[in-house]
């Protein structure tokens, strides 16, 4: 392109944003906070009202807004060509961005009582979980015993593993994804137990917590993604 | 609490030098029950278990702590153990009317090392901000210099070779009563209100007389 020889690098770099922008690519896509699909009391007694909009609001609302701004600053550094700075917005983006990942999919594993939340997974995953585990009473206690391990803040998960097309029960430290603990490992079920998920009712008692998270746990999310994925 | 003295063999959940209302507004009583009497409690009850029958049993606690953190493969007992001290060196940190700026030869040296005391409050506020997931931030003392180091969960500058000065606890259950997810508001508290200055300066001194003791 005969501009680029004229063009001061600063020009380039503003026609540059400016195409891409209206272009519609290599821009930076911005993040939402994704909407609840049910009230903050809604989940209640399991979950008070108080943490899901702390929680929503902004627990999850910090990590869309940092991920944004990481994701904004990575953008100008591959442009640069500034390798370091690129490498040093890794872990910035895997925080913020694994906690975006992880909160959204943890919003939609919940749902109240009478949207069928607590109700035992049936179909393919049932079975999934009976051949796993011997019953889903057996994989929550599994789930339930990992989770209050957890040393620090994370996650517990149950995955799909679609290579070895088997059921897991795993941990991830901080806002790691469960893809970070295998590239193959779909989440079907993660319950978060970081300390702000749960202190401001539960206080120091995670086992509390984790016993009665069940009782609002969407067994039909789960169930979509799995046969999405079976199939 | 001298900065590298072996807290006692038996494991002892020490009260704060202070009661439990005592950090209030700032810190909430509420908190001190929460924190002290349930979360350190269990370090300290859960560590006397793990250690029981084993060859870690009765062994002053820093022994526990160095050797089970095992050049960072961290063996069952490390995070117990060095949860149960840095709790007690964290309520020794703090004092009713605390906070603000030093003076002596402490500001002395945090200008030395930081350029000034707005500088070191800047990266000290800045390490205990950007810790992620849980921790903490620390003032620690090695080779004759100040530094400001950040440490995930339960790790301390015991094992990084550096003798701890000053901390503050990071982990959610530490601010979330009183301050829910706004840690920048927390920290400012501590600094502003809690720090204890006397406590940093002693095991300064302790940390310069072993320091010179042992080269």
């Amino acid at each position: 392109m005969a501009i680029r020889c004229v063009a001061s690098r600063k020009t380039l770099a503003g026609l540059k944003e400016t195409s891409s922008r209206l272009l519609g690519f290599r821009g930076v896509q911005t993040f939402t906070l994704p909407d609840l699909p049910y009230d903050y009391g809604a989940l209640e007694p399991a979950i008070s009202g108080e943490i899901m909009q702390i929680h929503h609001q902004k627990h999850h609302q910090a990590y869309v807004t940092n991920y944004n701004n990481a994701l904004e600053q990575l953008d100008q550094a591959v442009n640069k060509g500034d390798a370091s700075t690129v490498v040093k917005l890794q872990s910035a983006i895997k925080f913020n961005g694994g906690g975006h990942v992880n909160h959204s999919i943890f919003w939609k594993n919940l749902a109240p009582v009478n949207e069928g939340g607590g109700e035992p997974p049936k179909g393919s995953l049932g079975s999934a979980i009976d051949t796993h585990f011997g019953s889903p009473e057996g994989l929550v206690k599994k789930m339930s015993a990992e989770g209050a391990a957890v040393q620090g803040s994370g996650w517990v998960w149950l995955g799909l593993d679609k290579e070895l097309k088997k059921l897991v029960v795993d941990t991830t430290a901080n806002q790691d994804p469960l893809v970070t603990k295998g590239g193959s490992l779909v989440p079907l079920v993660g319950i978060d137990v970081w300390e702000h998920a749960y202190y401001l009712q539960y206080k120091n008692v995670r086992p509390e917590y984790l016993k009665n998270v069940w009782k609002v746990i969407n067994w039909k999310y789960a169930s979509e993604v799995y046969e999405k994925e079976c199939n | 609490m001298a900065a590298s003295s072996a807290v006692t063999a038996n494991y002892v959940l020490k009260p704060p030098p202070y009661a439990l209302d005592a950090l209030e507004p700032h810190m909430s009583k509420q908190t001190l029950e929460f924190h002290w009497g349930k979360h350190h409690r269990a370090y300290v009850e859960n560590l006397k278990k793990q250690v029981l029958g084993t060859e870690l049993e009765g062994k002053p606690l820093e022994h526990i702590i160095h050797s089970t953190y095992n050049n960072g493969e961290l063996l069952p007992a490390f995070n117990n153990a060095a949860q149960a001290w840095n709790h007690e060196f964290f309520w020794e940190s703090m004092k009713p009317g605390g906070g603000g700026k030093p003076s002596g030869e402490l500001l002395a040296l945090l200008e030395r090392d930081f350029t000034s005391y707005e500088k070191f409050y800047e990266e000290f506020n800045a390490a205990a901000a950007t810790q992620f997931g849980a921790g903490w931030a620390w003032l620690a003392y090695a080779n004759d210099k100040l530094k400001v180091v950040k440490t995930p969960n339960a790790v301390n500058p015991l094992v990084l070779g550096s003798f701890p000065l000053l901390t503050i606890d990071v982990w959610e259950h530490a601010y979330y009563l009183d301050f829910q997810n706004r840690r920048p508001d927390y920290i400012k508290t501590f600094m502003t209100n809690l720090v204890s200055w006397e406590a940093v300066s002693a095991r300064l001194e302790a940390a310069k007389a072993a320091s010179s003791s042992s080269s």
